[in-house]
């Protein structure tokens, strides 16, 4: 009655069993390394922010939350976007080599945006991260935060916490406490003045 | 049921009834009243038996703590003053659970370093010493995830240091950090899920790798400081001649050991719970602010000399990933070490001058490397932390080679 027993055919059988149960546990672990994924609350709270900049006046400034950090548009006169390019003698890093930024940023030279007309920035101190102030209105000894920024200012932003200064395109000074210029998050226009931060889509600067 | 009389069926009342449903009497008998261990255990040999009591200790007064701390980013740093003001003793359960997270690295580094001193990772001791590596991991994983759970300034910072240090990985790295995080920033999500890790899957781990640490030590027998195996020689009942019984003799030693420890423990404890900012940073007695960062991160010390070398390595190639690299590199050559030593002799004793001479550089890089990874990143420490990351290496990778030319002395039969 009793077969010799095939220990091939067993081999193979307790093979395919094993191959199977291992396929099973594989997408039984789906689910379990998927929750690790942002939520769906978190993505909602770090969706794209939509921000309508058209009615900003020039020298005016918009400060927006995004994923929990603040982020400003600046609107800029022709007259200052033209003069951005005199002083990069004064920069620790005026082409943005060390920072952050999208690459279609690094394309658009000093103006270190989409539309040069409207700076946007993360405003965040690349020192320790507090929020800088703007100072806009150059060669001016401009107070701000009790501190007169000196004549040849040419406009930009201070951080009163520890002194950073930084140009209206967000390019730190030479021998400052903050190391980098501030961070340019990626970002999409759909118009002149409409800005999706946080959105890579239409690449394509208007 | 005439079945060959199993040990315990001769045992009376309440024992007797427990050994013939569950094997009592019998482990005790194995495990711990018929264990011989080798008769020359020295100093060296308290650290196993303190590890397992700082384990203990962290288990059941991290029990205690999660009944009134809050794991939420919104209420974790106020749960946690809840707990050291107002919850009755609460502070001295929270002090014992973090000095007890130093006092577990104290321990488990002399316990690593007995190893190296006595060849303690050798052949028939492999997977012992793999197992035991494991535990160190976890360990260093548990204390990571816990330093984080008070939600202070630099709970936060030091969780986002690390955290970044996957996101430097090519390709993966952004997608990575935002699956650790469960958000896109250190947020509710990431302190909710270390928690879960914290007091639930790591401990498991930590308990079950233990077990088998000691499974495995229990199969192949303790190394004593001559690095001979005692097994070589036995009387006539089998049991060996310079081997004596786990309990009582080596029971009442590590009570000792115990004893002394405890002093030093509650004095930390009592007169020194920060340590001088050591064991409990000066940042983290303020709350996690996503806003500013600590003027200069430092993580806690145990971490120290693994941080220094993250740092000691440059960026090449437009990316940080080396050091991260490096890093790994330094706790995963650990497994390696049975393989990586060649010498003929186990112990310090019978190792030539070249080996010593090496352990002892081994140990100063590692100690210099704690002391760099607590100091900012200027003056003399960089290139200090560089000099000592290749010498941390140098110990490992040349291993096989100055351990086979090295002289060594002849080796007693027996245990001395």
């Amino acid at each position: 009655m009793n077969e010799p027993v095939d220990h091939s055919r067993r081999r193979l059988l307790t093979m395919a069993t094993a191959g199977v149960g291992a396929v099973g546990v594989g997408f039984a672990a789906v689910p379990f390394i998927a929750s690790w994924n942002p939520s769906e609350r978190a993505k909602a709270l770090g969706a794209p922010v939509s921000v309508d900049a058209s009615k900003l006046e020039e020298g005016q400034m918009l400060k927006v939350v995004w994923r929990g950090q603040p982020v400003y548009i600046v609107r800029r006169s022709k007259a200052i976007v033209a003069e951005l390019g005199n002083h990069d003698a004064m920069l620790a890093d005026p082409k943005s080599k060390e920072s952050r930024q999208p690459a279609y940023i690094a394309d658009s030279g000093p103006a270190r945006a989409r539309n040069p007309e409207y700076w946007v920035g993360l405003a965040v101190c690349t020192h320790l991260g507090c929020s800088p102030l703007g100072a806009f209105e150059p060669n001016n000894a401009f107070q701000v935060a009790g501190t007169d920024l000196g004549s040849n200012w040419p406009g930009g932003f201070y951080c009163p916490c520890h002194g950073s200064r930084f140009d209206i395109s967000g390019r730190v000074f030479k021998s400052m406490p903050a190391p980098k210029n501030l961070t340019v998050p990626s970002y999409t226009l759909t118009g002149d003045a409409r800005i999706v931060i946080g959105s890579d889509e239409n690449p394509k600067t208007t | 049921m005439a079945a060959a009389p199993e040990s315990g069926d001769d045992t009376k009342g309440l024992m007797g009834w427990i050994d013939r449903r569950f094997p009592l009497t019998v482990l005790w008998k194995t495990q711990v009243a018929e264990y011989y261990a080798p008769k020359n255990f020295n100093f060296w040999y308290y650290f196993g038996s303190l590890a397992m009591l700082v384990l203990v200790n962290q288990l059941v007064t991290g029990i205690f703590l999660t009944m009134n701390y809050k794991p939420s980013s919104a209420e974790a740093f106020a749960s946690v003053e809840y707990i050291m003001r107002d919850v009755n003793w609460g502070w001295l359960i929270r002090y014992l659970h973090s000095t007890g997270a130093s006092a577990f690295f104290i321990v488990v580094y002399l316990h690593m370093f007995r190893s190296l001193l006595y060849g303690s990772y050798r052949k028939p001791r492999e997977l012992l010493w793999i197992f035991g590596c494991l535990l160190f991991l976890g360990l260093m994983a548990e204390g990571f995830l816990g330093y984080v759970l008070p939600w202070g300034n630099m709970s936060y910072w030091g969780a986002q240091v690390i955290v970044s240090l996957f996101g430097s990985l090519p390709g993966i790295g952004g997608a990575l950090v935002d699956w650790i995080r469960g958000d896109y920033v250190i947020a509710d999500a990431t302190l909710n899920r270390f928690f879960a890790l914290h007091v639930a899957a790591l401990p498991l781990a930590l308990v079950f790798l233990m077990i088998a640490h000691l499974m495995a030590l229990h199969e192949v027998g303790s190394n004593n400081p001559d690095g001979i195996e005692i097994k070589k020689h036995k009387d006539s009942r089998g049991i060996p001649l310079d081997g004596i019984p786990f309990h009582p003799y080596y029971t009442v030693k590590d009570l000792m050991g115990v004893m002394f420890f405890l002093l030093l423990f509650f004095a930390v404890i009592f007169f020194a719970p920060a340590f001088g900012g050591l064991f409990l940073e000066a940042p983290n007695f303020e709350p996690a602010n996503p806003l500013q960062t600590p003027p200069h991160i430092a993580p806690v010390w145990y971490f120290t000399p693994f941080y220094a070398m993250l740092r000691a390595v440059p960026s090449f190639a437009g990316t940080q990933v080396w050091g991260v690299l490096v890093m790994g590199a330094s706790v995963m050559i650990l497994f390696f070490l049975p393989w990586l030593d060649r010498s003929p002799v186990a112990s310090i004793r019978y190792r030539g001058p070249v080996y010593k001479s090496m352990l002892g550089v081994f140990v100063l890089a590692f100690i210099t490397l704690g002391v760099c990874g607590l100091r900012p990143p200027s003056g003399i420490y960089p290139l200090l932390a560089k000099v000592c990351t290749a010498l941390y290496f140098a110990f490992f990778l040349l291993m096989p080679w100055y351990t086979r030319f090295d002289r060594v002395k002849p080796v007693p039969e027996r245990v001395t």
